[in-house]
């Protein structure tokens, strides 16, 4: 009887830690949420999300970080596009070319979770003497192709894991069936499409959060840019910079880009879950 | 003794346990027999609570076990699961040396204050099954290393280790070879005489071979039980007849 | 699809290559032991000892990798071995937010309420004053952020232990923590090593948010309430001056090479074992 009361107050003292570490993590969603929303709310408008920095917008006076969200949105939608032509062949070859166990797969795999790991701070720089050597400025076009390099890894790495657990019997039914190449890749692609989806919106999440990559490649630009060889504002950095201005007006502004970047990210990130949600359950 | 008084497991929506009323007698081989699926092994995860592990379960009725509802808000789980050991299908070493894998309940149940008597306590065990002199000098090698067979009769060892009343055996001898199946299988004659042995065993022979009571299920429900006997000899309802007779396998 | 796969293969050692050559003025002139340990930074005058940045960016680590392993561990554990469903419910969608948002917004919140807090409610009873940017508030920020990492790390790992395993202990009359201790956690060791190690180089590599909230003084940090300049900090604060002066421009690049190198190592260490583990699973 005595040994077992010992058992159960460790037990229960183990769940009172685990319940804290739970209420911890909690407490650190709200608390940064709750930031985020309480301090952007305060500038938030209309005029924010919907004009250009007019004049003295770096003093206070009027303009919104419209050039921040269309720069993000375009570097955003082109590096996704990009990085979705480039993954989903290398996510073919990887699963369904070779063979299972082969080493170039494993090396491969491995380069992508090694890259997945590499600060975009190194990309930054990389893709910043990249440019230098080919005498490229700060521009749009920096941008998209460092964001590319960096979701890439992403995309690979999610797409792959929904992949590899793809039937391989299904493609050899498919083929028993008569049906070509091109039909068989049509049933592949529709089996892992949700898969497709979450490592879309994954990479979305990452791209459009990133800051230190853009910093060097992208630049900072109070328009929106016409060409790909102008610079693009982002909202990570206009929120970096704006918070550095000693203007408390200009702070609020960085707290309310702040807040249109968590709720594009929280948007991203509610309905990855929906999609995981509806086709794996305990997938993190 | 175990007593089993109107069982009914729920998993999920699934009734898979119906009504089940039957007495294990103690110091005595119990089989229970039955067509996969019959809920021989759900009755046995039942009895030592190993089944609360199930996701969205759902027991109702009382298992006393020497006089206690093991099944009871105030039901001590883990020491009924030291009373009544388990030997699951596969063996199952945990991951560390022999030596640990039977110390390993015992200092879980702060059995012994001093080192020399767990010492002492896990040869003790050791030799009961009878791999003390075929491991020596490796007790303190990593339990993985033995062989299945070995393994197996490593997992009774440290069952035993813990002084239990009941052994509970779910299929314990179908992935061994038939040598040391036969090994284990007398291992379990052997310790009817200080425990009372329940076993879920689909081949029939073995059931003939050992049992001293027999409990015959089917579909979750119990069907028919009582000495080996007369079940085995003179079976009384008409399923019991076809499944000896093999109809079901 | 082979050339892309290949192509992508070799980017790592492209990236090596690169950021080599580029760093190659500065290591020219002095070894590459006097840049790591040397504390002199004066890029006007053309001395660069990386030893503070260094320092620093361990520090900031540590610090990280002390507050949130515990956490993540635990919570894991929770997770796999206790949560029902319902709880599981409400606690992934927790961390996935934690894992999307992105850097600069765990900057600001560290600016809002870890500074505020370190200078008025901690500081205090150490040291006279504080402005709240110290190696503690890029320590705890940087924990945060890799909290979502560790826990989606650790609970592969330990979805990864057999349940018979478990049911083996429980059935000796174990609870579920001495299963948890004794045989989950012993069993995972190397996983969980092999995850942390990753969570530091994450941490490593971090950027924005630790500049923000780093104090970004140059100098060895010699406790919690020291500001520090992490490597990452360093480029990203100096990349527009960089460009007057190639050495200065080399001294940044070795600082991305030094970060490159190390989580590159880091990285092939700890998912070569989650590699075995997870082979050994399937």
């Amino acid at each position: 009887m005595k040994i077992s009361n010992s058992k159960k107050i460790h037990e229960n003292i183990a769940i009172i830690f685990m319940w804290g570490a739970m209420l911890i993590v909690f407490g650190l969603v709200i608390s940064v949420i709750w930031t985020v929303f309480s301090k952007g709310m305060k500038a938030m408008s209309w005029e924010m999300v919907s004009s250009l920095p007019g004049g003295g917008f770096y003093i206070g006076k009027e303009g919104g970080f419209l050039n921040a969200i269309v720069g993000s949105l375009y570097i955003v939608g082109a590096s996704t596009l990009l990085g979705l032509l480039i993954s989903i062949p290398v996510v073919f070859f990887l699963n369904i070319y070779l063979k299972k166990g082969s080493k170039l797969a494993y090396a491969a795999r491995m380069a992508f979770d090694v890259l997945f790991g590499v600060p975009s701070i190194v990309y930054g720089a990389f893709g910043f003497t990249i440019m230098i050597f080919f005498g490229l400025r700060t521009s749009l076009l920096g941008g998209i192709i460092v964001i590319t390099l960096l979701i890439i890894p992403i995309f690979i790495r999610t797409m792959d894991e929904v992949t590899r657990n793809f039937p391989r019997d299904i493609l050899d039914a498919s083929f028993s069936l008569g049906a070509t190449r091109w039909e068989t890749l049509k049933v592949v692609l529709r089996q892992i499409a949700p898969g497709i989806a979450t490592a879309t919106l994954l990479s979305i999440g990452r791209a459009i959060g990133d800051a230190a990559s853009v910093m060097f490649t992208a630049g900072y630009t109070d328009s929106i840019p016409t060409s790909l060889s102008q610079p693009a504002a982002t909202l990570p950095l206009a929120v970096f910079f704006q918070l550095q201005s000693p203007i408390p007006e200009v702070v609020d502004r960085a707290y309310a880009a702040a807040l249109v970047l968590t709720v594009i990210v929280l948007i991203l990130s509610i309905s990855g879950r929906f999609i995981t949600n509806k086709f794996s359950k305990n997938k993190i | 003794m175990i007593e089993i008084q109107n069982l009914n497991v729920y998993i999920k929506d699934n009734h898979i346990l119906k009504n089940v009323n039957v007495t294990l007698p103690e110091k005595q081989i119990t089989c229970i027999i039955g067509p996969s699926g019959c809920g021989k092994s759900t009755l046995l995860r039942t009895l030592n609570r190993l089944i609360d592990t199930t996701e969205e379960v759902r027991l109702e009725g009382r298992i006393m076990v020497d006089g206690q509802d093991s099944l009871g808000h105030d039901a001590e789980v883990t020491e009924l699961r030291r009373k009544i050991g388990l030997v699951s299908q596969r063996p199952c070493p945990l991951p560390m040396s022999i030596f640990d894998n039977v110390a390993y309940g015992c200092r879980i149940n702060k059995m012994f204050k001093k080192r020399r008597e767990l010492i002492y306590h896990v040869r003790q065990n050791l030799r009961a099954v009878g791999l003390l002199d075929e491991i020596k000098g490796r007790i303190r090698t990593p339990a993985a290393r033995l062989s299945i067979g070995q393994q197996q009769r490593l997992c009774l060892a440290r069952s035993l280790a813990v002084q239990p009343a009941y052994i509970l055996a779910d299929e314990a001898t179908s992935a061994l070879d038939p040598i040391s199946a036969k090994t284990v299988e007398d291992l379990f004659v052997k310790l009817k005489e200080e425990y009372s042995i329940i076993m879920v065993t689909h081949t029939l022979r073995q059931a003939l071979r050992i049992a001293d009571n027999v409990v015959f299920m089917y579909l979750g429900e119990i069907i028919e039980s009582g000495p080996a006997e007369q079940v085995f000899h003179h079976p009384q309802h008409e399923l019991t007849q076809k499944y000896l007779a093999g109809a079901f396998s | 699809m082979l050339v892309l796969t290949l192509f992508s293969v070799l980017f790592v050692a492209v990236m090596f290559v690169g950021l080599y050559l580029k760093s190659a003025p500065v290591l020219e002139g002095k070894s590459v032991w006097t840049l790591l340990t040397a504390s002199e930074w004066r890029p006007m005058k053309g001395e660069f000892g990386f030893f503070p940045f260094i320092t620093g960016t361990l520090w900031a680590t540590m610090v990280a990798i002390l507050l949130a392993l515990p956490v993540s561990l635990l919570t894991a554990i929770y997770l796999t071995e206790y949560a029902k469903p319902v709880v599981k419910k409400f606690v992934f969608p927790a961390l996935d937010i934690l894992a999307g948002l992105p850097s600069v917004i765990y900057g600001v919140w560290g600016v809002l309420v870890i500074v505020p807090w370190i200078s008025q409610r901690v500081a205090p009873h150490f040291v006279e004053f504080s402005t709240g940017y110290t190696v503690m508030a890029a320590g705890i920020v940087l924990g945060v952020m890799v909290i979502p990492l560790l826990v989606s790390l650790f609970i592969e790992i330990f979805s990864s232990v057999p349940k018979e395993l478990r049911e083996a202990s429980l059935s000796l009359g174990a609870t579920r923590w001495q299963t948890t201790r004794r045989v989950v956690l012993r069993q995972t060791l190397p996983g969980i090593m092999a995850s942390t190690v990753l969570a530091i180089s994450r941490a490593m590599g971090e950027t924005i948010a630790v500049l923000m909230v780093c104090g970004c003084v140059i100098g060895v940090p010699h406790g919690l309430l020291d500001a520090c300049y992490p490597l990452p900090a360093l480029i990203a604060n100096n990349y527009g001056e960089m460009l007057s002066m190639p050495l200065y421009e080399s001294a940044l690049m070795f600082a991305a090479l030094i970060l490159f190198v190390v989580v590159l190592i880091f990285n092939l260490l700890s998912r070569m074992v989650l590699y075995r583990i997870e082979k050994k699973n399937a």
